[in-house]
């Protein structure tokens, strides 16, 4: 048995996930993105209904399948197999995108590059001349869903900012986020820019700061 | 009297007509929809420098990835070129041998239900802000900027759905459906591949997805391949 204290500092995937879940509401229609925002499904907390919206078509998405029961024409963006609930629906992608161009989805969380202080997102490509150039619904549901929140680790693997004044990489969409949860805080992006109302365990506003390319605004929760 | 019969023998004959440098409208997301037999009988025919829609670019070497592979695609018009398991078109794309016109998943379906309707051009907001609404027409309504995208139409589509009638009603199977009723409307020449063809009025009416006067030619398929098994299996074709 080890002797060292167990400090807990940040959050760990799950966690972030975790966190995101907290802020699902009841009877909310939600498009989670490929990668962590996938996982915060499994953490909405009892006694919400939430119906997920996979924008290949299906609204009522399920948990995946048990192993062999996996079905090749029931899968969600990802074109990973997929479940229905009961009341569940399919459709065609021209009414799916209506769903999120109409403003009908309450809830898209996914994952980013980097965000701007002025909520710009900047998700889809690096701009490199020798990549494929790919961008699937991100621009569509940044574009149309009522509310965005983004999922990401607070810097990229080289320790550059992924908060920052202004996105360098191609933009996803303009002005459309609404908070960021990273693996160091909870960050809503306002009127005055970054806004940080929450710091995951063990972690300081000092060393948030210091990680992120944009001044920072201690939220009302913080003070005192 | 000539009775109203859209059904083909062979997915050959099916496809026959399809011409060099028409554009073909291919169905399916990812695998789900895929109307596999088809393109392969497309492959078999030969056409080439054509425009081809449909949201990825296939994987492995069967199927969309396949018809690319074999040089007859001069153009893809898709929202997510790349795959997992297929360097066909990216491989082909650095080397300048086929052109991509990027377009959101989103505008991409509504660009093909517009093309479907008659209507020739709509404004939405997606894209604004970004790359990819360079050049193109913006216009602000209440306080709000969109972009101008053009509808889309093709001279043929491919597509798979679950059950048909001969006058060619079609219903799907869970997310299969996914671009087929659209890509149906849009196009010139429909051909669906069928699971299985019934009886006139054996498909209520209230359960038809998308109505027989969008489709010009069903074959059936009775045992369609499943695309990732045949990655899975090494498969290639032709």
């Amino acid at each position: 048995m080890s002797t060292q204290t167990d400090t807990a500092f940040g959050w760990n995937r799950e966690q972030m996930a975790q966190r995101a879940a907290l802020d699902i509401p009841n009877g909310a229609y939600v498009n989670l993105g490929i990668g962590i925002p996938e996982k915060v499904a499994q953490y909405v907390p009892e006694g919400r209904e939430v119906i997920y919206h996979t924008e290949n078509g299906l609204l009522g998405m399920g948990v995946a399948p048990e192993p062999g029961q996996e079905d090749p024409e029931l899968i969600n963006a990802g074109k990973k197999p997929v479940t229905v609930i009961p009341g569940a629906a399919f459709f065609h992608h021209a009414d799916s995108f209506a769903m999120i161009r109409g403003q009908h989805i309450d809830i898209c969380v996914l994952g980013a590059m980097q965000v701007a202080k002025n909520g710009d997102l900047a998700n889809w490509s690096t701009g490199a001349p020798d990549a494929i150039p790919a961008v699937g619904g991100a621009m569509d549901l940044v574009a149309g869903v009522k509310t965005i929140y983004v999922i990401t680790q607070h810097c990229t693997k080289n320790g550059e900012p992924k908060l920052v004044d202004s996105c360098s990489y191609p933009l996803t969409g303009q002005s459309v986020v609404s908070r960021i949860y990273t693996d160091l805080a909870v960050i809503d992006v306002t009127e005055d820019g970054f806004v940080l109302v929450e710091l995951a365990p063990g972690v300081g506003f000092d060393y948030v700061q210091a990680r992120t390319g944009a001044t920072l605004i201690p939220g009302q929760q913080l003070a005192g | 009297m000539t009775m109203i019969d859209k059904r083909i023998d062979s997915v050959t004959a099916a496809v026959a007509d399809i011409f060099d440098g028409a554009t073909v409208m291919v169905g399916g997301f990812g695998e789900a929809g895929s109307p596999i037999e088809l393109i392969h009988a497309l492959i078999d025919s030969g056409a080439k420098n054509l425009t081809v829609v449909n949201n990825n670019t296939g994987s492995g070497h069967v199927g969309l990835a396949a018809l690319i592979e074999n040089k007859q695609v001069g153009k893809m018009i898709c929202s997510f070129p790349r795959t997992a398991n297929s360097t066909v078109f990216p491989d082909l794309y650095r080397a300048g041998e086929i052109e991509l016109e990027l377009v959101p998943q989103g505008t991409l379906a509504e660009r093909i239900r517009a093309g479907g309707a008659g209507v020739p051009a709509f404004y939405t907001a997606t894209s604004v802000g970004t790359p990819l609404a360079d050049g193109k027409e913006l216009r602000n309504f209440q306080g709000r900027d969109y972009v101008m995208e053009l509808g889309l139409k093709a001279d043929f589509a491919l597509i798979k759905c679950e059950r048909a009638d001969r006058y060619g009603n079609l219903v799907y199977n869970k997310t299969a459906r996914n671009f087929g009723p659209i890509m149906a409307m849009a196009a010139n020449i429909t051909i669906a591949q069928t699971g299985s063809q019934v009886e006139v009025g054996a498909i209520d009416p209230e359960s038809i997805v998308t109505p027989g006067i969008f489709v010009d030619r069903i074959v059936t398929v009775a045992d369609p391949a499943q695309e990732s098994k045949l990655v899975a299996a090494g498969r290639s074709y032709p």
